[in-house]
């Protein structure tokens, strides 16, 4: 077996190159898809996140109901918001109403940062604060942020909010303060301990199950079967900006 | 002003920065606030003791770089998802918030503030993040049944009044 990939003088030949080259190369690849699951199963805490794992959510506006707002009140107990809705409170979730003008269907679903794979937030920040993290969740480094707000001006969703007034009382895990821009994290530090963000939670528990959170690059993943069984929408996809929140019947 | 310099030599500005740093430093002695301890000819700061026996590191390496650290795992934590309690902000006021406020500032006897304010050090950690310890906030919890983020073998339901496509077709690699 090895004489043929061999010649005499034992250096090793085309086909036999080409056949060792096809064993590595199925080893590199291979090898990726079997840690994969093994990340996406629990990444320990000392472990940094990889571009493997792409979170996402998927929010079925049928499933949505329209006087229900326990995913709001859910992201404000969380991470410690006020819940007022004022132009100047912070909202990284708000629930609004759609309607076709011509059908007459209206609907209701929530609407947040929608984690863009190519996030303008990022692109026209000046500084380097507005950054997306390996697997795909958007966040705003406040230590590195200056507060231009040129990230909320860029938004197409308008899913930023800007911190006017000091703050008191902050979650130990949400650290939140004056002069910063903010949006929703998608709990990156309950993502970070193996848990689903609060809405999801939320959204769940009160029997609606609109919303799914997963790991979009996980094909097994129940997110990604739905994306791959049922028509979704990325909202406004017309910017090519892949989000990473989708929605279904809408 | 270049001409200055080039006159001066090395050694002459050098005690000079030395005299300034010494009366900053003197200023700073000069005016001690409550929480000060007047052991002996200069007073020093009250430091709270801390629960358990020892800090992450031994104390003087802490005093002279617990800055460094904090910063370098700010970075770790906040791009990189890197949790380990070790040199975290949180980790830090879980061992040395008061025993009597429950806080590492808001008066000169707390652990952080005590010594930044004999140092003259603004410390700005706390005008975003949390004076107080997290123990109370629960770190353990599960995920909801059908709601994991990661994999799941249930069949998967279909949406109320979605489009009926029958069966999930099974996703290959």
């Amino acid at each position: 077996m090895s004489a043929d990939r061999q010649s005499a003088d034992g250096t090793v030949n085309r086909r036999g190159f080409l056949g060792i080259s096809a064993v590595a190369l199925a080893g590199v690849v291979l090898a990726p898809g079997v840690r994969l699951i093994e990340l996406a199963a629990g990444r320990s805490p000392g472990e940094p996140v990889t571009n493997q794992v792409r979170w996402g959510m998927l929010i079925d506006a049928n499933q949505c109901d329209s006087g229900c707002t326990d995913c709001v009140t859910a992201c404000n107990t969380e991470n410690g918001l006020s819940g007022g809705t004022l132009e100047t409170d912070s909202q990284w979730i708000r629930k609004i109403e759609v309607k076709d003008l011509r059908g007459g269907k209206a609907r209701s679903l929530p609407m947040m940062c929608q984690h863009c794979a190519e996030p303008p937030c990022v692109d026209v920040c000046p500084t380097g604060a507005s950054f997306k993290r390996a697997d795909g969740i958007v966040l705003v480094d406040k230590h590195i942020c200056i507060g231009c707000r040129y990230c909320i001006m860029a938004c197409p969703y308008g899913a930023r909010s800007f911190v006017h007034e000091a703050l008191t009382d902050q979650k130990p895990e949400v650290p939140r303060g004056k002069g910063c821009v903010e949006a929703c994290t998608l709990c990156v530090q309950r993502v970070d301990r193996d848990l689903s963000p609060a809405c999801v939670e939320a959204c769940a528990a009160a029997g609606h199950k609109a919303i799914i959170f997963g790991d979009l690059n996980n094909p097994d993943s129940e997110i990604a079967k739905r994306v791959a069984a049922f028509a979704s929408r990325q909202v406004r996809e017309e910017l090519g900006l892949n989000t990473g929140v989708r929605y279904q019947g809408i | 002003m270049r001409r200055w310099i080039n006159n001066c030599d090395r050694p002459c500005w050098k005690i000079g920065l030395l005299l300034a740093l010494l009366m900053v430093f003197g200023l700073a002695l000069a005016d001690p606030e409550t929480g000060l301890e007047f052991t002996g000819r200069v007073p020093k700061p009250a430091i709270e003791k801390g629960k358990g026996d020892k800090c992450v590191n031994d104390t003087e390496f802490m005093r002279k770089n617990h800055m460094t650290l904090l910063k370098h795992q700010r970075d770790e934590t906040v791009h990189s998802g890197i949790r380990t309690k070790q040199y975290s902000l949180n980790g830090c006021i879980e061992c040395h918030a008061s025993q009597k406020t429950g806080r590492v500032i808001g008066s000169n006897e707390n652990f952080c503030q005590g010594c930044h304010s004999y140092a003259a050090v603004q410390l700005d950690c706390f005008e975003c993040h949390a004076s107080k310890p997290q123990s109370k906030v629960s770190l353990i919890g599960t995920r909801e049944e059908g709601i994991a983020p990661v994999t799941s073998s249930a069949p998967i339901s279909q949406p109320a009044s979605g489009p009926a496509t029958g069966n999930v077709p099974k996703r290959t690699k």
